[in-house]
């Protein structure tokens, strides 16, 4: 089967992160960027099949020069080849530009059977993309899965989200999401990552993707900021070291506080 | 007065709260027009509750598969009603949908088909559609605003406070177009989170977490208990869900959900950024920690250094007494 994995890369979580002050949009210069963990777990699912049932294994990213770190990664992985999205026109995509880039370049691969995704990256896009994503190609969409199975053409997965859980069964080809909680993503070994340096890596823009549009028709983003305010930290307030009472106090103070 | 279009939360016999907030938010924007997604008789069902708080027009957008399909038939009839409206030159001010899981990527699948802006987790909404949103794990306070297509905004639940607005409010029925079962995801089973009486964690007014310091699934008794004194949902820090203590779909943080509840109790958690990055913006924050260095610590407005195993059931007992008593 044909599987593509869509990567990220995203700022390193544990670092700050800031809103550029040119255009309010992401500063990804201002922190390392690495691969998104959640992606990390989109990769090894993929790959898993690919040693289970045998697969082709396409991986996308969109981004600066930095996304090919990302491929590379998959690469190295085990996925056997890669599509670097790269285009300075992108900077500042929106959800809807960034599901629309996406599918064009599905669309690009070959009589796939399954595109994974993370199902949320760790930097704000707070997982519409790959619904969105599904919905373009019109391909169903079996997000947020916690397991994932492959069987006689139809995909099924256990989905998690904070109203429940449900199972989530639909032909291939399909779309899975998954949540960081579906496998411990492998490391690249050092043959691997020899290896990811042989792979053939296409890199396309909005051009290759979209040969029919006029060029003001790409548009980037529907949204705009009109104001960006770093928030005032908040401070602590009352503390206590238990001594016996601490229990009894703060319910008073819960209770002084309207919150009982 | 425009329409603005909301979408209907709800399990068929009740709406849910999220959906009297969006109710309230979309008067900011012009008149409330309910879609109500479901089997059919849902909407008679839920009208008058709709009704109650400012609904309009409540859509009957039903079909005996739309509880079948994940997503789809609530998308298709948000893009029904979208097309319908702007054919009568009336296209709505805005599409509104709770911030959930679900809602979300029914926004997102909806924005991308309409070409449409897209506003994700909303904390406020002002009249002229600016919506305003805290990013960067609560470091940052962002508006913005749609520039092209119909904006569609997906507001935080627990953002604005339900209020009760009765209107009369006229039935009309959408046709939804049959599902595509080669383009949707079929629901073969569901199994409710919400365990007895306790609210959604992204709902609730009260939170209250665990996390590795809980020491154990059995340990996380002691957080239940408290929150069902407090009426309060149970949240759960991603080592503790790691650790095997409490399921996933409770994390609190980055990578899972993030909470704004009135008042946020913190049982045994360091308070790492990515946890903060969901709970940072609760009204109010206690932390109970055993390390007088935990970071929580400098956050909380009450932080207590001390052992939740005798912090927590205290308070859970003070407080259960005062609501008998009170
Ligand atoms: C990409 C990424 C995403 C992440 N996303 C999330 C996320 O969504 N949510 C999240 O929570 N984390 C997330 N993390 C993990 C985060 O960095 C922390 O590892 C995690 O939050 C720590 O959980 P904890 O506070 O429960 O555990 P610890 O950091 O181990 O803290 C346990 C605390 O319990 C205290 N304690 C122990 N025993 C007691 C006792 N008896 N009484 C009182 N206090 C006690 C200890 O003093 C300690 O402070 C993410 C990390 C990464 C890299």
């Amino acid at each position: 089967m044909n599987i593509v994995v869509l990567v990220k890369q995203v700022p390193d979580t544990g670092a700050e992160r800031t809103l550029s002050e040119a255009d309010h949009t992401l500063d990804r210069e201002s922190a390392d960027p690495v691969l998104d963990e959640i992606n990390e777990r989109a990769a090894e699912e993929a790959l898993t099949l690919k040693e289970t049932v045998g697969a082709d294994v396409t991986v996308v990213s969109m981004g600066p020069d930095s996304a090919l770190d990302a491929v590379r990664k998959v690469l190295a992985m085990g996925a056997d080849r890669g599509i670097h999205i790269s285009d300075d026109r992108l900077r500042g995509a929106d959800v809807v530009t960034t599901a629309r880039v996406l599918a064009a370049a599905v669309r690009t691969v070959d009589d796939v059977d399954l595109v994974l995704a993370g199902d949320a990256t760790t930097d704000g896009q707070a997982g519409a993309v790959p619904a969105a994503v599904a919905d373009l190609l019109r391909l169903p969409p079996l997000t947020h899965a916690r397991e994932l199975t492959v069987d006689a053409g139809r995909v099924r997965v256990e989905r998690e989200t904070e109203s429940g859980e449900t199972t989530l069964d639909a032909p291939l080809p399909a779309l899975v999401s998954v949540t960081e909680k579906i496998n411990e993503p492998r490391y690249p070994s050092f043959k691997g990552i020899m290896a990811a340096k042989k792979k053939p890596v296409r890199t396309v823009g909005l051009d290759d993707l979209f040969p029919d549009a006029d060029t003001a028709g790409h548009l980037v983003t529907r949204t705009r900021v009109v104001e960006a305010v770093p928030r005032p930290a908040r401070a602590a307030g009352i503390r206590v070291t238990d001594d016996g009472s601490a229990g009894r106090r703060l319910a008073e103070y819960l209770i002084a506080q309207k919150l009982v | 007065m425009p329409d603005v279009l909301v979408l209907v939360d709800h399990d068929g016999e009740r709406v849910h709260k999220s959906t009297y907030e969006l109710l309230r938010a979309a008067r900011r924007l012009g008149d409330p027009a309910a879609v109500v997604v479901g089997t059919p008789g849902t909407a008679a069902r839920l009208r008058d509750a709709l009704a109650r708080h400012g609904a309009r027009r409540v859509y009957a957008a039903e079909s005996t598969e739309a509880d079948e399909f994940l997503g789809t038939p609530a998308v298709d009839a948000l893009e029904r009603a979208v097309l319908d409206l702007a054919a009568e030159a009336a296209s709505p001010a805005a599409v509104l949908v709770s911030a959930t899981t679900a809602g979300t990527e029914v926004a997102g699948r909806l924005a991308a088909r309409l070409d449409a802006g897209l506003l994700i987790d909303a904390v406020d909404l002002d009249p002229s559609g600016v919506a305003t949103q805290i990013v960067f794990g609560g470091s940052c306070t962002v508006r913005s605003q749609v520039t092209h297509g119909i904006p569609v905004i997906a507001l935080r639940p627990g953002s604005f406070e339900p209020e009760e607005h009765p209107v009369e409010a006229a039935e009309l029925q959408l046709t939804l177009p049959p599902v595509d079962p080669a383009a949707s995801a079929r629901v073969t089973a569901r199994r409710a989170a919400v365990a007895g009486d306790r609210p959604e964690l992204t709902e609730a007014a009260v939170v209250v977490s665990g996390g590795r310091g809980v020491g154990g699934a059995d340990g996380f008794k002691v957080v239940e208990e408290l929150a069902d004194a407090l009426g309060g949902a149970v949240g759960a820090s991603r080592a503790a869900v790691d650790a095997g203590y409490y399921p996933h779909r409770y994390q609190v943080g980055q990578t899972g959900k993030s909470v704004s509840p009135q008042l946020y109790i913190a049982l045994g958690i360091s308070g790492a950024i990515q946890h903060l990055a969901g709970m940072q913006t609760s009204r109010t924050i206690v932390a109970v920690n055993k390390d007088p260095e935990a970071p929580v610590l400098d956050l909380a407005d009450y932080g207590v250094v001390g052992d939740l195993f005798a912090v927590a059931p205290r308070l859970t007992r003070e407080v259960a007494a005062r609501r008998s008593t009170g």
